[in-house]
């Protein structure tokens, strides 16, 4: 393995595809909020507006992860580098 | 008395329907995965790149891994079923049915299986006893992993058929194809990544459930309250026993749904069958193997071992919830059944899909896509883990052990990645015979105890004790597994015969018309035209009626009368020529004349569906064990054994010497100096605090 190339932490994947998902889930559940479905097709409980809030929570996972793990030239597959260590 | 069970599963609609987010969530997960798998590809370079990661991983990534390959969804689903049938007494398997475990492998075997560099655990095997128990776990092994794999390719392809109406074909291909580029490419590292994006994944498309479940079921007490009103309705058979205490109901057989006491609990679950998956189950252990230091290694299956203890929240709490809040549209608890029931599917929906009621139940569109997709990646992380255990056993303990023995490490790599599509297309092949004999999968999980807890033993015995002899570790291992299966043979041998319940099945299309009492339960059903099939129903023969025939409501069985059932997966009532399919039993059957009748009696002297209750009692100590507490029980037998025949033989025939044990035994092996290390990274002290964890969480649950 290349210690020094330039490599994407595994924890940058799972932020960017949480803040995907978290965007996505939320847009959907706000969309839902303003064009409401029958109340027959609605899930239980679907005035709490979970999706809204849960893919809030998501995305801000999500985007901390990113912001954390944005790929650099100091980083390895399993994380940042410290003292010439992984982390 | 007559039965009436609830018809909410009939019909052939899905039970969970997609909405576009959902689909654009499950493909953006598929690209992913692939993406990840060909920007790993340049990272396997080498065997040990290959088969072991490189030996690169940090604490976190393995402890998230090590818990991750076992978080399949055949475990999320399964063991919510497992609390929705047994209650809290389901989450023993992630306290001391886990724990206990995990910290011992964490402090006390790991050193001996990082030290001596081996690539697996049978590569240990060799190491200390020999190649005769290594080949015997190598094949084991890469047999168990190519099952279980295909199993949980089938079982995913069923599930989505099911749930969601997908074509199963198109699930087994896409999904193992997809497993086999991301393994063929990046190796253990790329199943490592998957499985710790899996985990993310799981927890986020799992963790509203119980959140929203306990705030409809008013919280944790309203939970409880309302599982102690519905267990005795769901569960008949066992309606004195207390489902909401982990231990208080463990006091004798009668007072908990398991029909366990806590000896079993403790020395079946605990050390047996918790000990010997954790310990040396090779896709687990090879979890943390990969990590960069023994101190990692450490750190990181003790990690594993605090998010073990935090997955009842996802698991265990839905089957809980499935006892006190999924309902009939009349406001009656919803009652679900074995897939082994013949109503399973039928008239209703299985002990398995609880969790899947309850997605449905509360997750609207986008969130349901995250919940399927946390199911598929659930599925397919476990067919990966398997996959890549397979291929590292099959190349290092099969095919460089048994075949060939010199060839370079670019071969071996080559071989590593053709196994591993190998291993997918084999696991294919079991799935599609799994079609053919679906009732397989029910005993795959035995499988895995008839080789797991005696291998255990021999490995326990060749760390612990440095006078264990080949002969004696090889003789223990191999003589556990033939009992471990002489058992299983034995629990389900009848040589009185066995007789499964009488039933009638009506053929589809039939034509019915139902009399019911005051009270809307079933009087009569009268077949009117239709075809008609009887098992165990004694005085009448096949050939088609001439005059009415009256199918009484019971039989006589031995000593005590037996229900008919009647199954009716699609009829058409008579009045209003509508379709219906309905599950009773013990109803008076009306066939009129023009039907066709078979009729066949089935006695069986072995029966693996089937327990007989006084074999049950001689391993189990107790009539009334359900399948687990056998399990449970086998397995403390088995470790038994292993240890008593390994020990004897060992006194009697000659001991390696010590010089060719040196770092596979205590006494002999020299932890390496890692450097200076702050208390805050002591193994010993984390192990300590999880062990403390858990006895509290045992207490609060008592």
């Amino acid at each position: 393995m290349h210690e020094h190339d330039k490599q994407i932490p595994i924890w940058f994947f799972i932020g960017a595809l949480l803040l995907v998902y978290g965007v996505l889930i939320a847009g959907a559940g706000i969309y839902g909020a303003y064009n409401p479905p029958p109340e027959t097709q609605r899930v239980a409980l679907w005035h709490l507006h979970a999706d809204i809030w849960w893919g809030a929570l998501l995305a801000v996972f999500g985007l901390i992860y990113v912001i954390r793990f944005w790929p650099s030239k100091e980083e390895t597959l399993t994380g940042l580098a410290e003292h010439g260590q992984e982390k | 008395m007559t039965h009436m069970f609830a018809t909410a599963a009939g019909g052939a609609t899905s039970l969970l329907r997609l909405t576009f987010i959902d689909l654009v969530i499950i493909v953006i997960y598929f690209g992913a995965v692939l993406a990840i798998g060909f920007y790993l590809k340049k990272y396997a370079r080498t065997g040990e790149d290959f088969f072991l990661a490189g030996r690169k991983m940090t604490a976190w990534i393995a402890g998230l891994s090590f818990i991750s390959a076992n978080l399949s969804s055949l475990e999320t689903m399964g063991w919510s079923a497992m609390a929705y049938q047994y209650g809290m007494l389901g989450a023993h398997a992630y306290f001391i049915g886990a724990i206990p475990a995990i910290l011992f492998l964490a402090i006390v075997m790991m050193p001996f299986y990082y030290i001596c560099r081996t690539h697996s655990v049978p590569g240990y095997l060799k190491l200390r006893y020999g190649e005769g128990p290594r080949a015997i776990a190598g094949v084991t092994f890469s047999f168990m992993t190519v099952m279980v794999s295909g199993a949980s390719m089938f079982a995913m392809a069923k599930i989505l058929n099911l749930l969601l109406g997908w074509n199963m074909n198109v699930s087994i291909w896409v999904s193992s194809l997809t497993v086999a580029i991301y393994v063929a490419l990046g190796g253990l590292r790329s199943a490592v990544f998957n499985e710790v994006l899996q985990y993310f994944l799981i927890w986020g498309g799992s963790l509203l459930i119980p959140i929203l479940g306990l705030i409809e079921a008013g919280g944790w007490t309203g939970m409880i309250e309302k599982i102690q009103r519905h267990a005795p309705v769901i569960h008949p058979t066992v309606s004195s026993a207390d489902f909401t205490s982990l231990w208080r109901n463990l006091g004798s057989f009668d007072t908990n749904p398991m029909g366990i006491d806590w000896f079993g609990m403790v020395f079946g679950l605990g050390l047996a069958v918790s000990f010997g998956y954790w310990c040396t189950d090779f896709l687990q252990v090879q979890r943390v193997l990969v990590a960069k230091d023994l101190r990692s290694a450490q750190n990181g299956t003790i990690i594993g071992a605090f998010l073990k203890m935090m997955v009842p929240i996802i698991v265990t709490i839905p089957g809980l919830l499935g006892l006190a809040i999924l309902l009939n549209p009349d406001g009656s608890p919803m009652v679900l059944v074995p897939e082994s029931d013949p109503r399973a599917g039928i008239t209703h929906h299985t002990y398995n899909e609880v969790l899947p009621l309850l997605m449905g139940k509360y997750l609207g569109p986008g969130l349901l896509g995250l919940g399927v997709t946390a199911m598929i990646a659930g599925f397919m992380s476990g067919m990966a883990g398997n996959v890549s255990a397979f291929a590292t056993v099959w190349t290092y303990d099969v095919y460089r052990a048994l075949l060939v023995r010199n060839a370079s490490d670019r071969h071996y790599l080559l071989m590593g990645r053709w196994s591993s599509i190998a291993g997918v297309l084999l696991s294919i092949a079991t799935a599609y015979a799994l079609f053919l004999f679906s009732n397989i999968l029910e005993y795959l999980q035995v499988l895995v105890f008839f080789f797991i807890v005696p291998l255990f033993g021999a490995i326990l015995l060749g760390m612990l004790w440095k006078r264990a002899t080949p002969a004696g570790g090889f003789w223990g291992f191999l003589t556990a597994i033939l009992v471990s299966i002489s058992m299983w043979i034995y629990v389900h041998t009848f040589p009185d015969g066995w007789r499964p319940q009488p039933k009638v099945t009506l053929s589809r299309g039939a034509v019915v018309s139902l009399e019911r009492g005051a009270d809307g339960k079933y009087n009569t059903i009268v077949v009117e035209s239709g075809e008609v099939e009887l098992v165990n129903v004694p005085g009448v023969s096949g050939g088609e009626i001439v005059t009415p025939v009256t199918i009484p409501p019971t039989v006589a069985g031995k000593g005590t009368d037996v229900a008919v059932q009647i199954l009716a997966p699609e009829v058409v009532l008579s009045d209003k020529q509508e379709k219906t399919g309905f599950g009773v039993e013990a109803v008076p059957v009306v066939l009129k004349p023009g039907i066709k009748l078979t009729a066949v009696q089935i006695t069986k002297k072995f029966a693996p569906a089937a327990f007989n209750p006084k074999h049950t009692k001689l391993i189990a100590r107790s009539e009334k064990a359900k399948p687990m507490a056998v399990n449970m029980y086998s397995a403390w037998w088995s470790f038994v054994v292993c240890v008593c025949v390994t020990f004897l033989v060992s006194l009697f025939t000659k001991p390696k010497p010590e010089s060719e044990l040196k770092d596979l035994v205590m006494g002999l092996t020299k932890l390496p100096d890692e450097g200076p290390c702050p208390w805050y990274k002591k193994p010993i002290l984390w192990a300590t605090v999880c062990a403390i964890v858990l006895v509290a969480i045992n207490i609060i649950f008592w």
